[in-house]
């Protein structure tokens, strides 16, 4: 057993000044406070990775820098899956009693200290650097690749992506620090730059800075009863080339493993936090855990299903797409906001019940997935 | 060309290479010294005929570098070889999914790539 003890999140969007380690140490400092911890508490420390500051050995180097000496230290990289994976080993770690309070932290100035084309070139090396990068190829391509398949074989069509980017404008307009801060429509997402069709600017996720940090403990410290209950993985390709299927992903497989840990129904989830880099990201993996029917998630989302006052509330603070995307903390706000709203502290944006959630992100074109159960007492 | 003769566009020759294990039959397309399905370190070099079906595609208007800014838009494809193996490469911009093709080889930065037009 494993409580999320605390929870530490910074605005996402242009934080200038600010470097990996600054970001990290906000988001770390806020999320100890919040768990009601000292820095000595700390004896396992799990970090991700940062793009614009590549060294070798983040974890120690934040150790030495925020002043830790935990007992456990080292990083993990998964692309977007980073933030579930990190915490599923760290609530690993805490039931294998390696560990007592694993702080997981992960921040980037990922806007502000590179060219937008750097950055997209820096995310493309996702993809192979003999096969698929010289072709001119990018996130945004690798995804729109996938999306032309799975809308072929589904129906699902550019509107129905388009109502889940307006869902998580409307969601971020609730919270302070989000990205954007601006309502949009279907027909601006329709309207807006084309970047790799049938992908536009607004099917996109947005390039920010940003720091996340969350503690899971043996013990509820801060008497949060949130708890980890379930978690599971898969990987079943890197490359989008190399892909088993663009319709079938490891989503489902990931899912059922931290259900069967978990002993719940995916009926009784009531609210979910899911990935969400591009329109056609979400709009899969609800569609392939079951959360929507095949085709149907962009109507479910227009349909008010997946409203905070829905039946399943989606990524209440806005998501990749308009909370924003800083890397590895990206989807770890995901875990933020579902502590948040799980404890009854998510203010404007509370939903009435969040007693079981469901986290579920992924990495590279959908190749690395890893999934979250958690359940508040 | 590859050791074996086989032309490759990665390695400059205007041609696709692929690979395939004479041990289980598995056909691929990342050149590697075995098989990744049943471990054999035996795989085949073979040339593919430039034949297949358009599995997935994308117009891509936003490029990576300035470099490439000037050949926007591309369209990028995934096309189902013929020989049972899947890649990337680039097509005529009214190519649909479903598309019988062939392949022929185009400049595009600083190398020679794979261009299908309809077959």
């Amino acid at each position: 057993m494993s409580y999320v003890t605390g929870v530490g999140l910074t605005p996402f969007g242009k934080l200038p000044g600010r470097t990996t380690l600054d970001l990290m140490s906000e988001a770390a400092s806020a999320a100890l406070a919040d768990a009601h911890l000292e820095r000595a508490d700390v004896d396992g420390l799990l970090c991700a990775y940062s793009t614009t500051f590549p060294h070798l050995m983040l974890s120690t180097t934040f150790v030495e820098h925020f002043g830790l000496a935990p007992t456990y230290a080292h990083s993990l990289l998964v692309g977007g899956a980073t933030g579930f994976a990190m915490a599923m080993l760290a609530h690993t770690l805490v039931e294998a009693r390696v560990a007592r309070n694993v702080l997981v932290v992960a921040g980037e100035n990922r806007l502000t200290a590179q060219s937008r084309d750097a950055a997209v070139q820096t995310l493309a090396q996702v993809g192979h650097s003999e096969y698929e990068v010289p072709l001119g190829a990018t996130i945004p391509a690798y995804y729109a690749l996938v999306a032309s398949r799975y809308m072929h074989e589904h129906g699902t069509t550019e509107t129905d992506l388009a109502q889940l980017a307006v869902l998580m404008r409307r969601n971020a307009l609730t919270h302070p620090g989000a990205q954007f801060h601006d309502a949009i429509t279907v027909e601006d997402v329709l309207a807006s730059k084309p970047i790799a069709s049938p992908l536009k600017l607004l099917d996109c996720c947005p390039v920010s800075d940003g720091g996340v940090a969350f503690v899971v403990g043996r013990e509820p410290t801060s008497g949060s009863r949130v708890r980890i209950v379930g978690a599971g993985q898969a990987h079943t390709h890197q490359y989008v080339s190399g892909a088993p299927s663009l319709t079938e992903f490891g989503a489902k497989a990931s899912v059922e493993r931290a259900r069967r840990q978990a002993g719940v129904e995916l009926s009784n989830v009531r609210y979910a936090a899911i990935y969400d880099s591009f329109t056609i990201t979400l709009t899969i993996l609800l569609e392939e855990i079951g959360l929507a029917p095949r085709g149907e998630a962009g109507a479910r989302a227009r349909d008010g299903y997946f409203d905070r006052n829905g039946q399943l509330p989606l990524n209440t603070h806005g998501g990749l797409l308009s909370y924003g995307h800083c890397g590895a903390g990206g989807a770890m706000a995901h875990l933020v906001e579902a502590q948040q709203q799980m404890t009854g502290r998510a203010g404007a944006r509370q939903v009435k019940d969040a007693s079981v959630v469901l986290l579920h992100g992924d990495g590279g074109v959908l190749s690395s997935h890893a999934s979250l159960f958690m359940e508040a007492q | 060309m590859t050791q074996s003769g086989v032309l490759d566009w990665t390695t400059g020759g205007a041609g696709i290479a692929f690979q395939s294990c004479p041990a289980c039959a598995h056909t691929w397309y990342f050149r590697r010294g075995f098989c990744p399905r049943c471990g054999s370190s035996a795989p085949a070099e073979r040339q593919a005929s430039g034949l297949g079906t358009v599995h997935a595609a994308t117009l891509v208007t936003r490029a990576p570098s300035e470099e490439l800014r000037a050949h926007a838009p591309y369209l990028i494809v995934l096309v189902d070889a013929d020989e049972g193996f899947r890649l990337m490469a680039h097509g005529a911009h009214d190519l649909r999914i479903g598309a019988r093709v062939s392949c022929r080889f185009v400049p595009f930065g600083d190398r020679l790539i794979p261009f299908f037009d309809p077959a």
